[in-house]
């Protein structure tokens, strides 16, 4: 059988689907008859988006074991890709060394975090942007299995002009060939982080970010201020996280969170590489600093020199102004 | 116990320049200014678990650097030497120009093997990305060559005889892992500081011996690495085009309304 299947992984198939997961869906249409695999079972509201995206093929991937272990995740997707030319998956870091594995045990060809993807020749094709978003590459894979990684924000998500009647399947790893996968790695203990003020959007996945650092002076009241009033999510400089006036998880920057969305507004950022690292790519730039000799003003579309405390918040008014 | 620990390090092009010269750091000389930032960590990582062992045990013990690359790569390891490296191993041939991530991980784990059979290893340490591609995979693509436990992100290891323990935060969540040695162990920047090597490691890592290996040293046939056997292939890379010029606006009372108004004229709100 040639290889035509379009594979998508779903990271969150317990609720609605979310944004990057549609968007997956809608990229994986342009290149086969897209079939959706997810290690939950899906809930009735996903299936009733997959219906709505066109998805007949559903695989519920039932493990018997820890799917958050690389291995064990491998081995259970690899059997739902005998017959697919391509499989898309979110931009996590899990997922890029799941998608690793993979291309380990079948010899694919790894495109990690495109964001675009296409075809080139009939060769499936992914753009990037590399070296702290200072260079454009384009690539295609020349295998006959493509395993890409694929950034937020890629494509808008688009329903399909045909929707489709989802029937679920189950695709099982058994206890005896989860150990084995997972190659003596062993999961002691797995936390998710609580997600404060959960009415905004995941940073990773965001399609606006408002980011506090050194200049908010730890008070990220002008930067929540802005974001909910943009409906964006909040990211900070390691500074920022540093000093702990913020989460972790809120660090933007080549070691926290690398986002590439359409609108980016940094307030009291310098713009030091290891955070310039982590945002440069994103569409529009805005920063907001007293300081006007700042490295950031240098990569940003457009620039306000003056105090955030003050800016800010008017800015969030005016938005709100707007609106009302 | 005596630890033998492989750390794998990468070369890249010096795209952050300004961060070296950051931090009250002096100013690196152009030998040493191009081992990627994020694998210090790693060294220094080997550095303090060496520490961590009598004078005996660490007479015993062995921290062997990899790198797989150009001519120009052994900056890379001369730097780990000022960080504590003790043996420096470079592979380099031609045919492994244009590698893709498996190519890469395969001459690694090559590489990594030919050190193993001289004696048993302990550890395989690497950075958790290199700041030029940002892929992350390496780590995970080389414990799959090498058949061994991966421990990837890790912003905590220990090692308790025969076993590693990280922590990690990744995705969201926060992660304790285990797996016995040896094991295949990416670092993040959280794990440690590494520290400003003294004149004396500088001075001699001038010197120390780097060991370079080829392709046929290492038994790999060179089909399976470079262009030849690399399974992506590059369309075109350009930098990216200029942004139009920054528009400045001084904040006299309206800021955050010219603000605004920049959005809706971008079509943004």
């Amino acid at each position: 059988m040639t290889r035509h299947i379009s594979v998508v992984l779903l990271d969150d198939v317990t609720g609605a689907l979310r944004g990057p997961d549609l968007e997956l869906l809608t990229v994986a249409r342009t290149l086969g008859p897209v079939r959706a695999v997810a290690f939950e079972a899906p809930s009735a509201d996903a299936l009733a988006a997959l219906g709505t995206y066109g998805v007949a093929d559903v695989v519920h991937l039932d493990v018997d074991g820890e799917p958050h272990l690389t291995g064990v995740a491998a081995a259970a997707l690899a059997p739902v890709l005998t017959d697919a030319r391509v499989l898309l998956a979110r931009a996590t870091f899990a997922n890029k060394e799941v998608l690793a594995r993979l291309a380990h045990l079948t010899g694919a060809g790894l495109l990690i975090d495109a964001a675009r993807v296409g075809e080139h020749d009939g060769l499936v094709a992914g753009w990037k942007r590399v070296f702290a978003g200072s260079w454009d590459v384009d690539s295609v894979v020349t295998t006959e299995l493509a395993l890409l990684t694929v950034r937020p924000n890629a494509v808008r998500p688009v329903p399909a002009d045909a929707p489709a009647d989802p029937v679920v399947r189950a695709v099982a790893l058994d206890a005896a060939a989860a150990e084995a996968a997972a190659g003596g790695v062993r999961l002691v203990s797995r936390t998710l982080h609580e997600t404060s003020g959960s009415a905004r959007p995941p940073l990773a996945e965001a399609s606006v970010v408002v980011a506090g650092g050194r200049g908010t002076l730890g008070d990220f009241g002008p930067v929540e201020d802005l974001a909910d009033a943009l409906g964006a999510a909040i990211g900070a400089t390691r500074d920022a996280v540093d000093e702990g006036w913020i989460d972790h998880d809120a660090q933007v920057g080549q070691t926290g969170v690398t986002i590439t969305p359409h609108l980016y507004i940094g307030a009291g950022i310098s713009g030091a590489p290891h955070h310039r690292g982590g945002m440069q790519a994103s569409e529009v730039i805005v920063a907001v600093n007293s300081d006007p000799e700042c490295p950031i003003f240098e990569i940003c579309d457009f620039a306000v020199v003056g105090d955030l405390a003050t800016v800010l918040p008017q800015a969030a008014a005016a938005l709100r102004a707007r609106t009302a | 116990m005596a630890r033998r620990i492989v750390v794998v390090v990468k070369h890249v092009p010096n795209i952050h320049s300004a961060r070296a010269f950051a931090d009250g750091r002096t100013v690196r000389g152009a030998e040493d200014g191009s081992l990627n930032e994020l694998d210090e960590h790693p060294v220094e990582e080997a550095v303090r678990i060496l520490e961590g062992l009598d004078e005996a045990e660490r007479a015993e013990s062995e921290i062997v650097v990899i790198t797989v690359g150009p001519a120009e790569a052994v900056d890379a390891l001369r730097r780990a030497f000022q960080l504590g490296a003790t043996t420096a191993i470079h592979v380099n041939d031609e045919a492994l120009a244009g590698s893709d991530y498996a190519g890469t991980a395969k001459a690694l784990a090559a590489a990594v093997r030919k050190v193993a059979a001289d004696g048993p290893i302990d550890l395989v340490l690497a950075g958790m990305a290199a700041l030029d591609g940002l892929g992350s995979v390496v780590p995970a693509l080389l414990a799959a060559e090498l058949g061994l436990p991966q421990l990837t992100n890790a912003g905590k290891l220990e090692l308790d005889g025969a076993t590693a323990r990280v922590e990690r935060v990744v995705d969201g969540a926060t992660e304790v892992l285990e797996a016995p040695l040896p094991a295949v162990v990416s670092v993040n920047d959280h794990i440690n500081r590494p520290r400003f090597p003294n004149f004396k490691l500088i001075m001699a890592a001038r010197t120390k011996p780097v060991t370079t290996w080829t392709l046929a040293d290492l038994g790999v046939d060179a089909a399976e690495v470079g262009e030849a056997g690399a399974r992506t292939r590059v369309l075109s890379a350009e930098p990216r085009p200029e942004r139009a010029p920054v528009e400045i606006h001084v904040d006299a009372g309206a800021g955050g309304e010219a603000l605004v108004e920049f959005l809706v004229r971008r079509g943004l709100v």
